[in-house]
């Protein structure tokens, strides 16, 4: 299971899949490898959570699965994104919009910028119904209504004509999640979803996701760089460094014993309520420049456990039991000793 | 222009990328020595062909307007009625006038005249538009709005038509001499082109005020002036820099207009403007008296419009 | 939105006598004897000069004769010339012929304009860029009067196509070339400016979302990508309107056409100081109005601007 993907299992395979995808910018200043054999999957309601500091490449796999990489810079150079076993990198560009949220949905982290700011909300929502399923204006609005209410925004039918500006960030988020909705999408990828919000209405939209995707059994992709979000919602959590995943773990096994050192040092560098009064741990050094990716693993200069051999060997994925995976020599060692 | 289809190929900015490749800005903005807006342009400037071009013409213009006698050593002023009309030819290389005089002569003469219009008349205009502009945009309230209306005062008067209202003035008022004569050229552009530039520095400025280190400037106490010199000007001068590039060459173009309405510059200040309007007559027996001088004007404005499109894609970090 | 517009109307009321009496004080208050040169090379007889100062009121202070005098115009009359001819006759018959030249300008300027902006700004770099960017730079650095000689100069003498003036009665079809000219400089402008907004607001995550939603192609271009562009080319359009009406001085000049722009200039160079504010007074209150309709429209196009 997990990311290490059977030959033969494609017809039951899982919902969506992204198996060993390669992904670079060509830039003036050269060419950043922004994805480096990105492997994952989600099957129907279940929630991966991909976790990460922002340049490590979570949201450009995200792009790349709904096919709104901006290209150029951005160009796919290897793997497969498989929906229901059907690599959407191999089929025409009228399928891959067939699959756009019909099958697969998007919700981003800015939905101020998300909306296009001259039409309102409503319209934004119709306009799926009315392009993808025919339907008229007048059922496109009573269902856009209705996508307002399910999302609990309050007097949805006046709210519906209004423009995205006058709504407040978490009443957008929620009408965007509607969006994202009004097609029934089987997958639903929620890109830092709550990373703009107030720290409560951050909880009121987790929750309303959360009872959204057991509800229609959606698979949930959650990419997010915030711990706390993650331990609440996720059955499985993917840990993504300089463009690879690194950690690769079902939620409780993780945050009982992180299985790589970065993840180990994400959640130390977390504040903790029964250590109050010391300093906080963080990471030392920065996240690698794209352009120049450190030989070997990619995290030994900041790695506290790193040795010799991890700035030459590129440590392969050590399977830590059941759809576990760890991108660390030493990954066994860190596992066991608790 | 020796080869704009490939100077421009270069220019085009690279979006997209920036975004995403952060771990040596991280670095850079770090407690080290920061890159400012300016060098930061600078170097981006340095790689962008059209910018070189630009200004390669630009210095070599300067140096004709500073050293005519460098390029020629034929007096501009000497008639050979003889000569009247004749066309180019090896002795003269833009040929005759229709009083004999010399065009090439004229031309390199009339450097001076065009440029000390254009550039005094875009000084002038962002002096005027940037004091009321950073004014009105750090007082705000009443001073704000007395500002901004006296500016769509001035701003309602269609540019050709107020200058021919105040030129008129001035040729009725007999004033002679070169200097004069440029300044009322120069004073009346800018008259009718401050609004611009004060638009452009209030709304700068209006954004800079906003910023935590001037409302933190504020809250110590620093006096007006102060936080408008040391904090306002440097943040807000970048707009408008781009604008008063891309206005000089625009009022290089309007004075020529003027002169050739008759009522710009005039001899013995013989701008390429003047000989343009001289030659406006004999077009149709000597196109070279009006095609010279004109294509002198069109690759100088050319030239400054080129470098204020450079300066500002350089100073814009969204194009960047 | 009525609110909005009215306390719009009721800010145009400084800024047009403002505009107006500058304009008054420019043409009437020159210091210096206003009647030099008018009779030619003689001294104006007294009889003359007593009959003008009683009629425009020079002889009181400058301000009353502005309020005098737009009192007057507001009733219509734009007054007499020297020659006793009634200047708003004059304005009737010169106005269509520049309202006409400067709807050419500006179907002109949108429809090559906008074109050549939206087809660069979607393909992005490549021949056809590099060819309006240049095309554009160079319409913008050659001065306008320059444009029409050349083109007056090939069409007209030399490849016979056209008469290189127009008539008096000046018809559509003549007026097409001069529009070409009067409109060129911000065809220019238009195409750039279209570009800008286009590659813009591609890059926007509005769009992303639109292609992410499944729309097809055609409509994430057509119904979210050129709404959000057409904001400020349609601003820019309609303060040239306003412009083009008193910008075609020079235009009007090269073809000799009789418009609104040969009043002025000829007004202007025979001190028929009536002619030239009449006549300016009218583009400044056309100027503001077309502005003020901007405004508005703006207001409608871009719901994020607020009325209050």
């Amino acid at each position: 299971m997990a990311d290490s993907y059977e030959p033969g299992a494609v017809p039951d395979g899982p919902l969506l899949e992204v198996e060993d995808l390669y992904v670079e910018f060509r830039t003036r200043d050269g060419v950043a490898k922004v994805l480096n054999g990105v492997s994952y999957h989600v099957d129907a309601g279940e929630t991966l959570a991909v976790l990460g500091e922002s340049g490590s490449g979570k949201s450009v796999t995200a792009q790349a699965i709904m096919g709104i990489l901006d290209t150029p810079p951005a160009v796919v150079t290897g793997g497969e994104i498989r929906f229901h076993g059907e690599n959407l990198l191999a089929v025409g560009e009228e399928r891959r919009n067939e699959v756009r949220a019909e099958g697969v949905a998007i919700i981003f982290q800015d939905a101020l910028s998300a909306l296009n700011p001259v039409y309102t909300v409503g319209f934004q929502i119709e306009e799926q119904l009315r392009v993808r399923q025919g339907m008229s204006r007048r059922d496109a609005r009573d269902r856009a209504v209705e996508l307002l209410d399910l999302v609990r925004i309050p007097n949805a039918a006046r709210r519906v004509r209004q423009y995205p500006h006058e709504f407040s960030g978490g009443m957008r988020q929620r009408a965007m999640i509607a969006m994202s909705l009004a097609l029934d999408p089987e997958v639903l990828i929620a890109d830092e979803p709550t990373t703009a919000l107030d720290v409560t209405v951050q909880a009121q939209i987790m929750d309303l996701l959360k009872e959204i995707q057991v509800e229609r059994r959606m698979g949930l992709i959650l990419i997010t760089h915030d711990l706390g979000v993650v331990a609440e919602v996720a059955d499985r959590i993917a840990v993504m460094y300089a463009g690879r995943i690194v950690e690769h773990a079902d939620a409780v096994s993780l945050y009982r014993t992180p299985g790589h050192p970065y993840t180990a040092a994400l959640m130390d560098s977390l504040p903790r309520l029964d250590q109050k009064g010391s300093t906080l741990n963080t990471i030392k050094g920065l996240p690698p420049s794209l352009l120049n990716i450190p030989p070997g693993c990619p995290f030994h200069p900041r790695c506290p456990r790193a040795e010799d051999r991890c700035a030459v060997e590129v440590p392969p994925d050590h399977r830590l039991g059941l759809g576990r995976t760890s991108k660390c020599h030493f990954a066994e060692e860190l596992v066991s000793r608790v | 222009m020796t080869d704009p289809t490939t100077a421009a190929a270069g220019t085009a900015p690279d979006l997209g990328a920036s975004a995403y490749v952060t771990a040596p800005e991280h670095q850079m903005s770090g407690p080290g020595k920061p890159r400012s807006l300016w060098s930061d342009a600078w170097r981006d400037l340095r790689r962008r062909p059209l910018f070189i071009i630009a200004g390669a013409v630009i210095v070599l213009l300067a140096i004709i307007a500073i050293f005519p006698s460098w390029f020629t050593s034929v007096d501009p002023n000497h008639k050979d009625l003889s000569h009247s009309r004749e066309t180019p030819s090896g002795a003269a290389w833009f040929g005759y006038d229709l009083q004999g005089r010399d065009v090439y002569a004229r031309v390199v003469y009339g450097a001076r005249w065009t440029l000390l219009v254009g550039l005094s008349a875009s000084v002038l205009t962002v002096l005027i538009g940037a004091f009321f502009g950073i004014i009105a945009g750090y007082f705000g309230r009443w001073i704000d709005g007395l500002i901004s209306r006296i500016g769509e005062i001035f701003f309602g008067l269609p540019f050709v038509l107020g200058a021919i209202v105040i030129l008129n003035l001035v040729r009725n008022a007999e004033i002679r001499g070169a200097l004069p004569i440029v300044f009322a050229v120069v004073a009346s552009i800018a008259v009718l082109s401050w609004p611009v530039a004060m638009r452009i520095m209030r709304s700068a400025a209006i954004t800079a005020k906003q910023q935590d280190y001037v409302k933190a400037a504020r809250a110590l106490g620093a006096s007006a002036p102060r936080i408008i010199f040391k904090h306002l000007l440097p943040n807000c001068l970048a707009p408008v820099l781009v604008y008063g590039t891309i206005a000089l060459g625009a009022f290089i173009g309007a004075e020529a207009t003027l002169s050739f309405l008759g009522i710009g510059l005039r001899d013995p200040a013989v701008s390429w403007g003047v000989m343009i309007s001289d030659a406006r007559n004999y077009v149709r027996v000597a196109p070279h008296m009006l095609l010279f001088p004109a294509g002198f004007l069109t690759a100088t404005v050319l030239a400054f419009v080129m470098l204020g499109d450079a300066v500002r894609e350089a100073l814009d970090p969204k194009l960047r | 939105m009525g609110r909005y517009v009215l306390r719009r109307l009721l800010q145009l009321i400084p800024v047009f006598v403002g505009t107006t009496f500058l304009i008054y004080f420019l043409v009437w208050a020159v210091p210096g004897d206003p009647f030099t040169g008018m009779c030619g090379e003689r001294p104006c007889p007294p009889q003359f000069v007593a009959a003008m100062t009683d009629k425009y009121n020079l002889d009181d202070n400058v301000v009353v004769q502005y309020l005098k005098y737009m009192g007057t115009l507001l009733t219509g009359d734009f007054g007499q010339t020297y020659a006793e001819q009634p200047i708003g006759d004059m304005i009737a018959n010169a106005a269509p012929v520049s309202v006409r030249l400067a709807v050419i300008a500006v179907i002109i300027e949108a429809v090559i304009g906008v074109t050549a902006g939206i087809l660069t700004g979607l393909r992005g770099r490549g021949f056809l860029d590099n060819l309006v960017l240049v095309s554009t730079l160079f319409l913008i650095a050659i001065p306008t009067f320059v444009t029409g000689f050349v083109i007056q100069i090939v069409l007209g003498f030399q490849l016979e196509i056209l008469t290189p003036t127009v008539s008096t009665e000046a018809k559509w079809s003549e007026l097409i070339i001069p529009g070409f000219v009067l409109g060129s400089l911000s065809m220019a402008y238009v195409s750039r400016l279209t570009r800008a907004s286009i590659s813009e607001n591609r890059r926007a995550d509005f769009m992303r979302t639109a292609l992410a939603k499944g729309q097809p192609k055609s409509r994430i271009v057509g119904v979210h990508l050129l709404r959000n562009s057409a904001i400020p080319v349609i601003t820019f359009l309609g303060t040239d309107i306003g412009n083009l009406m008193g910008g075609a001085i020079v235009t009007e000049g090269i073809f000799g056409i009789h418009g609104i722009g040969k009043l002025i200039f000829d007004g202007i160079n025979d001190k028929q100081g009536a002619i030239v504010t009449g006549v300016v007074v009218l583009l400044v209150l056309v100027f503001l109005l077309v502005n003020l309709i901007i405004d508005l429209m703006y207001a409608v196009l871009d719901p994020r601007i607020r009325y209050d």
